[in-house]
């Protein structure tokens, strides 16, 4: 073989592997849904109050795994995001509303139907308080909103058994429950992981793989910021 | 002209009159004692998992009689190393061959008997601290081989994915996400799982039992002194393993009672909903629930959440 075509050969081998070294980084490392930021206009550990809106569908049709049930994040500008990331100021109230789009699935433990971690232990479900909900005496719980870091825990309460799902995401209309609740976040800065404790995940393991374990699906980080 | 005179053999060389045996011995007799020294009153105070509970105290006792057995073993395969590297090795422009060696039959009996007894009373002693020690801290299965006497505090353990919970059945079957134990009383675990493979390990306590969906692995501990538990879990269960973690307090028995019967008060609803205390629990098997799916002929949760023509995990 010529030295120019030595030569061309190493070049073309030595770019390949840096597309292909690229490719990984970006497509699989850096790649990930955007992060909220409700920390403008806070200062943190003065009490203030935040307002943080975030609904779950039955779907995700989004994104590239539309047979998914997703959380949704409203941004502070107002559209439905596709993520599970949000940063807040440390010592703040979050006010908390989630609409609850999907059906029922029952509680693996029915202890995760015990509201915990709120302010005064209690959320209210279309305006009425609620301490527990019994996933397991009726088709009521459809995911729970829990950040163990904080003892958090949120069952979410369901459209009625029966009742037509809205079926595109993000939905902005069909039936659906308003769980509303409070709490305070932690007075220095970390990251504290959300999850939903239902087995929600149809077709995988104990029903706690695919988006249950997938940043931007059922579970993501609640950054603090101090 | 003169005979060429023959080649002279070679001198032997001296004879090595030096005591190799007290020369290796001394060192390593002094040495040794310094070492055991240091293991006993300096590094086991210090060695984990502490002595917050008897098995605590029997691990850190048992890795120290471990260690003091240890460390001469080592020290003389580390003295006879640096002794035949300084000693035996070969001199500049010496070319001879070394002493024919035809083994020591007395060195090595002695070699055989010393670390063959060291070995079999290494495991004698391991045995009898499993057994006197109820188990250790280990699991121990659903039926336990050593078993402390009177009437153990019972406290079960809940793996899922990704958070333990504890129920107490004599406190009315209530169950929390706060391990909160007495002192001086035997507890006996029940660690179960509802999902997939976990592992409770109460650092401190000197406890760690595998969570086996549909297992009830047992295991014992009597706890000495009040403070703080770290909780782990010890197998990788998933994406937030490594968050799946709490902490305990180790209160006194009186505390221990009030924190117990305000438990009991303050969690009764949640407690009305839950199955009843078992060693075991078969989560996909909500037979109220699995009614309701049927009827409204709905696939997804209940018992009926998996079915064999569900999706394949990725």
């Amino acid at each position: 073989m010529s030295l120019p075509a030595r030569v061309t050969t190493l070049i073309v081998a030595f770019v390949a592997v840096v597309a292909g070294v690229w490719f990984v980084v970006a497509h699989f490392l850096l790649a990930g849904p955007p992060t909220e930021d409700f920390t403008a206009g806070v200062t943190p550990n003065t009490g203030q109050t935040i307002h943080i809106m975030l609904q779950e569908d039955a779907q995700n049709t989004v994104s590239q795994r539309p047979d998914w049930v997703s959380y949704f994040i409203r941004s502070p500008s107002g559209q439905w995001v596709h993520t599970t990331l949000f940063t807040v100021p440390a010592g703040t109230r979050v006010d908390m509303t989630i609409l609850g789009y999907d059906g029922c699935t029952p509680a693996r433990n029915p202890y995760f139907g015990l509201v915990t971690g709120t302010i005064g232990n209690i959320a209210l479900v279309d305006g009425k308080p609620t301490r527990v909900l019994n996933s397991w005496s009726g088709c009521n719980v459809g995911h729970t909103f829990s950040i163990p870091g904080i003892n958090l825990n949120v069952p979410m309460d369901t459209p009625a058994v029966t009742a037509a799902l809205c079926s595109t995401s993000p939905c902005t209309s069909g039936p659906h429950k308003t769980m509303q609740f409070s709490f305070m976040t932690p007075r220095a800065s970390g990251v504290y992981f959300w999850q939903c404790r239902i087995p929600c995940g149809g077709g995988f393991d104990t029903g706690f793989g695919g988006p249950m374990q997938t940043i931007g699906y059922m579970t993501g980080n609640m950054t603090v910021v101090s | 002209m003169a005979a060429e005179a023959p080649p002279r053999p070679p001198a032997a060389p001296p004879e090595d009159r030096r005591n190799h045996v007290l020369r290796i011995f001394i060192p390593w007799l002094i040495l040794s004692v310094i070492a055991d020294l240091i293991i006993w009153f300096v590094w086991k105070p210090h060695l984990p998992p502490g002595t917050m509970s008897s098995s605590a105290e029997d691990q850190q006792f048992t890795i120290a009689v471990m260690a003091v057995m240890a460390a001469p073993v080592m020290i003389f395969v580390l003295i006879y190393f640096g002794y035949a590297l300084l000693v035996w090795r070969q001199k500049p422009d010496d070319d001879t061959d070394g002493p024919a060696i035809h083994g020591n039959t007395r060195i090595q009996a002695t070699w055989i008997t010393v670390t063959s007894a060291i070995v079999l009373g290494l495991f004698v002693f391991g045995t009898v601290e499993l057994v006197a020690t109820n188990g250790a801290g280990a699991g121990q299965g659903a039926s336990p081989i050593w078993k402390p006497g009177g009437t153990p505090l019972q406290v079960q353990v809940i793996g899922q994915q990704w958070k333990f919970t504890y129920r107490y059945p004599q406190f009315g079957g209530f169950e929390t996400s706060q391990l909160v134990l007495p002192t001086n009383q035997w507890i006996e675990f029940h660690v179960t799982s509802l999902d997939v493979i976990h592992s409770f390990w109460a650092y401190q306590l000197g406890v760690k039992a595998d969570a086996n969906p549909g297992v009830d692995n047992v295991a014992y501990t009597k706890i000495n002194n009040t403070g703080e538990i770290v909780v782990r879990c010890a197998e990788l269960c998933g994406l937030w393993h490594g968050a799946m973690r709490d902490y305990g307090q180790a209160v006194s028995a009186g505390a221990f009672q009030t924190w117990a019967r305000t438990s009991e008060t303050r969690l009764a609803a949640v407690t009305k909903i839950l199955p009843p205390y078992a060693l075991t629990y078969d989560p996909t098997v909500a037979p109220q629930m699995a009614k309701i799916m049927v009827q409204n002929g709905l696939g997804g949760g209940a018992g009926l959440s998996y079915p064999d023509n569900a999706p394949v995990n990725p």
